[in-house]
């Protein structure tokens, strides 16, 4: 990798040799002392192409940079213990009652300290918003096919913060130790009891006795402070390293190639629109913080193993499997005097493990079916890969119906429904929607697959109604401008796997047969509907046609009637342009 | 395999890459009108947040919060102009940031090159080379004696690890299956502790009960159960007490008894995950648990009829002592609150 | 003396629903007093007038409630039976004044058309009218009564009273009605109204007869005394300032998701497509127009 790579200046001035100056002068002071021009001089300057939707990865950056400030001052009140305390704090509905000595610092923190309740409320808004972008980003990377070598490790990495994020949110969420994230440690008590043959020892271990007992605050502290944070923090420079190391994708158009990456650089342009960004991101929480109420813990009153409240829920990212805790029904097997709980077991230990690791093999899923071993740095368009597409869609239609379950209590009193009903609907719902919504995706994408190739073939909708000498109407079509066009041709062919012939020349059959066979079949379910861009053939015989139609016109009336008068635009793709190749 | 620094390239046999297109100038690089403007637009926006946040540190200051905060619009005055103030200070750096990045900063797109993500072949080679050099050298491949002695001696490190987490808590033994329920415990009232006769009760009513013990002081008057052991008894012994019509109540044999003038006494503990449930509505006498919505008859013995849970309502026995008011006659009969693995299932009712 | 001390209560209920100044309780209190100690010696006159009174309500009473009533409570409120077996209509012998007084003063009865549940809506009966169903319905059998004021101001209800309402509303009203009494989902389409709005009285009587699906939480248990604590501890929320910003509805984490989703992620993603967005271009060469 050599310097000469990267542009040093964007053009607008020559370059010249440089005047000593103070920056100067603390630059060589600290490279004499740790000799970073070597990598800074590649990287000050390094491309970042620029789309809204590289944004996304960012928002759960600054939202974790908020997480970190605002978690720092509240540590500094924050009391960790199950010590039951006598309140006589500022609140005056709650002075006078036991409750445990976090409770009484949360409750301190929200009353007593200025500016305590909004570090606390952009806190929570942060950590609800971190989970979100996360999300949001995953399934931009999954749908434009940017996870494809050689990322498919940062992928991994990206799933691992996904589920370390969602264990930090559900261990903050019961620090406070109010009634609602007390009802969440119960529930998550008798998750832990439904564990074959160690259920009810991990519960005693992790309670430090029957629950509640006077450790569970404490632990989750911990793990909440220290052990998830140091976690997330080496994961996300490892997630960043390889970012810059692979540099980032970009989507394809004209000078844009697997073998580039065209974009701002980083000092200037993307330092202040990153580092801008970061300001916004902490701006808004703080404003949500300042304007939204969140997790009122004083309304909620201390814990109380014999008190509970209508709406009782966690925190949106645990809603689905909370939904799913909902809608399954109540199987439980009893043998040899034993209990194995279905009911708990499934939705609430297994089925998340399940979609984790479907979520993580993603990738090597994909790779495995369409044996694609090139490198990938142009993104693909979401209609270029109708199954991924639709597999993500599935996804989310599944995870979306369980997150609707996990409030089905708000949606009955809100909307006027019975909350048996919508649990009777979702339980035939999240089999069947994720299946229907599969079906119509892939064919929604072909379709605009389909569309698209009409433009190449026959031109775009001009708007320019053309009246025939018969007094027929018609609408003009004109060639897409070249532009327009490469960027739509600029993808690779897919490449059905054809499995080789199961026996060879002696009639023994080869010992991947069977695995082929099935790579096969997958892979023409993969890309066997999909709609490929037009051939040369097509696109000549397509243009030989308008050519034909286009002398017909000019014998009719004398001129050339191809509507480029009208709208003044020349440098439409001709033959002339078409590639050589 | 491409070499280092050559990419494949995306097939397009269709249409020669035009290149990048020529870089437009914005307005404000042609036109030192707009220019200054953009430049006073970003610098009224740092003015501005330098206001902000000098508001933010008035409010601070001058808003009451504790007991007698100050009050703006039906908000918290102090949280609502704190949040505000700064929230504004900081978005406005940022939109400032922003624009000027937008509008003044040199905006030509300029290329990279990349390469492949792995490394050059040389390096590859010696890298194995050194490798494999390293393994010979030390002889682990020619020395399994040493090689599995030490590989047995690190996995065994793994039981210390283990076994160093053993003290988290205590056993669970047979904590689960008893709750301080005994023979002739009275049955009063959460928060109050008031006694309950059957005469006090009307049809319909719900009370949410707890054993007397919980509300009762030792010799020295300190009461029996504090702090976290009564929460950790709490979570067991918390009981729903309602009552309906007789005539509505279906008792499974043997349980014909147990209740009083319809009186009947339920755990509050749900059987799916252990939420508190009292949900109970009187007419059908459905008892619903807000947390997973398993719904439980308790005129027919706490048998579920909706959701999640799988077990029946365990049922306290009542009787009413010599002075007239409702006790327990003995423990629970089965094990309270949630499933979990050990738990031995003779069901007493027809489930 | 059961039966004066009845009809005195009666008296002053009945008055406390035309005076709503604060000194009225007290006041009618006072007069019930005199009235019920007098009955039987002095003023004989006087009790047969109030007699006659009572008479009148009654009858007024009987005629509102053949009209708008009979047709699902029967002629003599005694209930229709469907055919099934269920009540149409139940029957409202031993409901109680107070019964009446909550559910048409809250405009749940008379039901538009018989559903899952009736609603709070706009009272369709003057409180004079109410008065008289009440009267009239606490005729068919012995029921409880309509709280006086004094029963259930919350005026003298001191700090710790309101600590204990709200450990008392936490215990028994939280479960259905939700910590904040913004209601909560029952099963089969049914829910626990939002206790946001709802007079003193009115809350006071739903404890006291168990409205629809809510259990009864009779004064023997629940003393009055903890029943005014615990609309103290509501009115006290109520009135205090809402510490942290809008509360959306105070619905718990599924309206806050929906916020972080709606508003937090909706303004950011709005950032990043202005960040990322290309601005207008020039056709102009440098130093043109200055």
């Amino acid at each position: 990798m050599s310097a000469d790579t990267v542009a040093r200046t964007n053009g607008k001035t020559a370059a010249k040799p440089e005047k000593p100056s103070k920056v100067g002068a603390a630059a060589t002071w600290a490279d004499d002392r740790l000799g970073l021009a070597g990598l800074a001089k590649k990287n000050l300057r390094k491309v970042f192409p620029d789309h809204w939707s590289f944004m996304l990865g960012e928002i759960a950056l600054w939202s974790f940079v908020v997480l970190l400030l605002t978690g720092v001052f509240l540590t500094l009140w924050y009391r960790p213990s199950m010590a039951e305390v006598v309140y006589d704090g500022s609140y005056s509905p709650l002075r006078g009652l036991e409750m445990s000595e976090a409770y009484m610092s949360a409750l301190h923190i929200s009353f007593d300290i200025r500016g305590g309740l909004l570090m606390r409320q952009v806190h929570h808004w942060a950590a609800m918003i971190f989970i979100a972008s996360m999300f949001v980003h995953m399934m931009r990377v999954y749908f434009t096919g940017a996870f494809r070598k050689p990322r498919e490790l940062n992928w991994v990495i990206g799933c691992l913060l996904l589920i370390l994020g969602t264990l930090e949110g559900f261990t903050g969420y019961s620090l406070p130790d109010d009634l609602l994230s007390g009802t969440g440690i119960r529930a998550a008590d008798g998750f832990m009891k439904s564990i074959p043959v160690i259920g009810t020892y991990a519960s005693f271990f992790l309670f430090g006795g029957e629950f509640p007992g006077d450790s569970i605050i404490p632990r989750l502290y911990t793990v909440h402070v220290l052990l998830i944070p140091g976690v997330l923090l080496a994961l996300i420079a490892a997630h960043m390293l390889l970012l810059v190391y692979h540099k980032h994708t970009q989507w394809p158009g004209p000078g844009r190639t697997e073998g580039n990456v065209v974009g701002f650089p980083m000092l200037p342009v993307y330092a202040a629109k990153a580092g801008g960004f970061f300001f916004i991101v902490f701006g808004v929480l703080t404003l949500m913080g300042g304007i939204i109420s969140i997790n009122p813990v004083w309304a909620y009153g201390p814990y109380n193993p014999a008190e509970v409240t209508a709406g009782s829920q966690p925190d949106w990212y645990m809603g689905w499997p909370d939904g799913a805790l909902r809608i399954m029904p109540g199987i439980e097997s009893h043998f040899f005097g034993l209990t194995l709980s279905w009911n708990v077991l499934l939705p609430i230990i297994v089925l998340p493990g399940v979609m984790f690791t479907i979520l993580l093999m993603l990738p090597f899923i994909e790779s495995w079916i369409t044996q694609d071993k090139r490198d990938h740095h142009l993104l693909q368009r979401p209609r270029n890969a109708p199954t991924r597409t639709a597999t993500m869609v599935a996804l989310m239609t599944f995870i979306g119906l369980l997150w609707a379950a996990g409030g089905n209590d708000i949606i009955a009193i809100k909307m006027n429904l019975s909350i048996n009903q919508i649990t009777y609907f979702i339980r035939a719902a999240v089999f069947i929607g994720p299946v229907i919504a599969f079906i119509i995706t892939r064919r929604w994408c072909i379709s605009l697959q389909r569309h698209d190739n009409e433009k190449l073939l026959h031109g775009y909708e001009s708007g320019i109604i053309m009246r025939d000498a018969q007094g027929g109407y018609s609408e003009r079509h004109l060639p897409l401008p070249l532009e327009r066009a490469y960027t739509l041709t600029a993808r690779d062919r897919d490449d059905i796997f054809v499995p080789q012939l199961t026996t060879d020349d002696n009639g023994v059959s080869s010992p991947t047969a069977r695995k082929d066979k099935l790579r096969g079949r997958l892979s023409q379910l993969w890309y066997g509907d999909n709609v490929q861009a037009p051939t040369r053939a097509e696109l000549d015989e397509a243009h030989h046609h308008a050519e034909l139609e286009h002398a017909h016109e000019v014998a009719m009336s004398g001129h050339a009637a191809d509507g480029h008068q009208f709208d003044g635009r020349a440098e439409s793709v001709s033959d002339n342009q078409l590639s050589s190749r | 395999m491409t070499a280092k620094g050559e990419l494949e390239r995306v097939e397009n046999d269709l249409f020669d890459d035009p290149g990048l297109p020529a870089h437009e100038p914005r307005p404000t690089d042609v036109d030192d009108h707009l220019e200054k403007r953009a430049e006073r637009q970003v610098a009224l926006m740092f003015a501005l947040s330098a206001v902000c946040t000098v508001l933010f540190c008035v409010s601070y200051f001058v808003f009451e919060i504790g007991d007698n905060p100050t009050e703006l619009l039906g908000f918290g005055a102090s949280n609502l102009t704190m949040g505000l103030f700064l929230g504004l200070a900081l978005t406005l750096i940022g939109v400032g940031t922003i624009q000027w990045a937008r509008k003044l900063m040199a905006d030509t797109e300029i290329v990279e090159y990349r390469h492949a993500a792995s490394s050059s072949e040389e390096d590859k080679v010696e890298t194995l080379a050194a490798l494999r050099q390293g393994t010979e050298e030390s002889g682990i491949a020619r020395r399994p004696l040493i090689r599995n002695s030490l590989l047995g001696s690190v996995l065994l490190l793994g039981a210390p690890a283990v076994i160093m987490l053993r003290d988290l808590g205590p056993l669970p033994g047979d904590k689960l299956y008893t709750t301080v329920w005994k023979r002739g415990m009275r049955v009063v009232q959460d928060v109050s502790g008031t006694p309950i006769r059957p005469q006090d009760m009307e049809v319909g009513q719900l009370v949410n009960g707890e054993p007397a013990v919980f509300f009762e002081e030792d010799a020295e008057g300190e009461p029996i159960y504090h702090g976290i052991e009564l929460q950790q008894e709490k979570a067991k012994a918390a009981v729903v007490i309602v009552r309906m019509q007789p005539d509505d109540i279906k008792p499974w044999p043997g349980r014909e008894n147990w209740g009083v003038d319809g009186i009947l006494c339920y755990s509050k503990i749900c059987t799916h995950v252990g939420c508190p449930i009292s949900l109970w509505e009187q007419q059908t006498h459905h008892l619903l648990c807000p947390c997973h919505q398993s719904t439980f008859d308790l005129a027919d013995n706490g048998k579920v009829i909706f959701g999640p849970a799988a077990r029946h309502l365990p049922q306290l026995p009542l009787a009413v002592d010599d002075e007239g008011y409702l006790v327990a006659t003995r423990d629970f009969t089965e094990a309270v609150g949630p499933s979990f693995w050990e738990r031995n299932n003779d069901e007493p009712g027809d489930e | 003396m059961r039966l004066t001390q009845k009809l005195g209560s009666r008296i002053t209920g009945r008055l406390s629903a035309h005076r709503r100044s604060r000194l009225a309780g007290p006041v009618v209190v006072l007069l019930a007093l005199i009235l019920t100690g007098g009955m039987f010696s002095l003023l004989a006159p006087a009790s047969a007038e109030q007699k006659t009174a009572d008479e009148d309500l009654v009858a007024k009473g009987r005629a509102l409630f053949l009209v708008g009533c009979s047709s699902c409570h029967g002629k003599n409120g005694e209930g229709v039976p469907t055919e099934q077996g269920n009540q149409y209509g139940p029957s409202l012998v031993g409901v109680g004044a107070a019964s009446v007084d909550f559910q048409v003063g809250t405009g749940r009865m008379p039901m538009a058309q018989p559903g899952t549940q009736a609603l709070r809506k706009p009272p369709v009966y003057s409180e004079e009218e109410t008065e008289a169903l009440a009267a009239y319905v606490a005729t068919l059998g012995p029921g409880p009564a309509v709280p006086a004021e004094s029963e259930t101001s919350t005026e003298d209800v001191d700090e710790e009273g309101v600590v204990e309402g709200g450990e008392f509303f936490r215990t028994n009203c939280t479960a259905c009605h939700n910590f904040a009494g913004a209601g909560g989902a029952l099963p089969r389409g049914r829910f626990a109204p939002s206790l946001d709005g709802v007079s003193n009285k009115h809350i006071y009587e739903a404890m006291l007869t168990g409205p629809q699906q809510m259990p009864v939480f009779s004064d023997e248990v629940l003393t009055p005394e903890d029943k005014r604590n615990i609309i103290a501890y509501l009115n006290e929320r109520e009135e205090s300032p809402k510490y942290g910003g809008f509360e959306l509805g105070s619905l718990g984490p599924v309206t806050e998701g929906l916020a972080a989703w709606l508003v937090g992620m909706g303004a950011l993603v709005g950032f990043a497509v202005w960040i990322a967005a290309h601005s207008t271009r020039s056709t102009k060469k440098k130093g043109g127009t200055a």
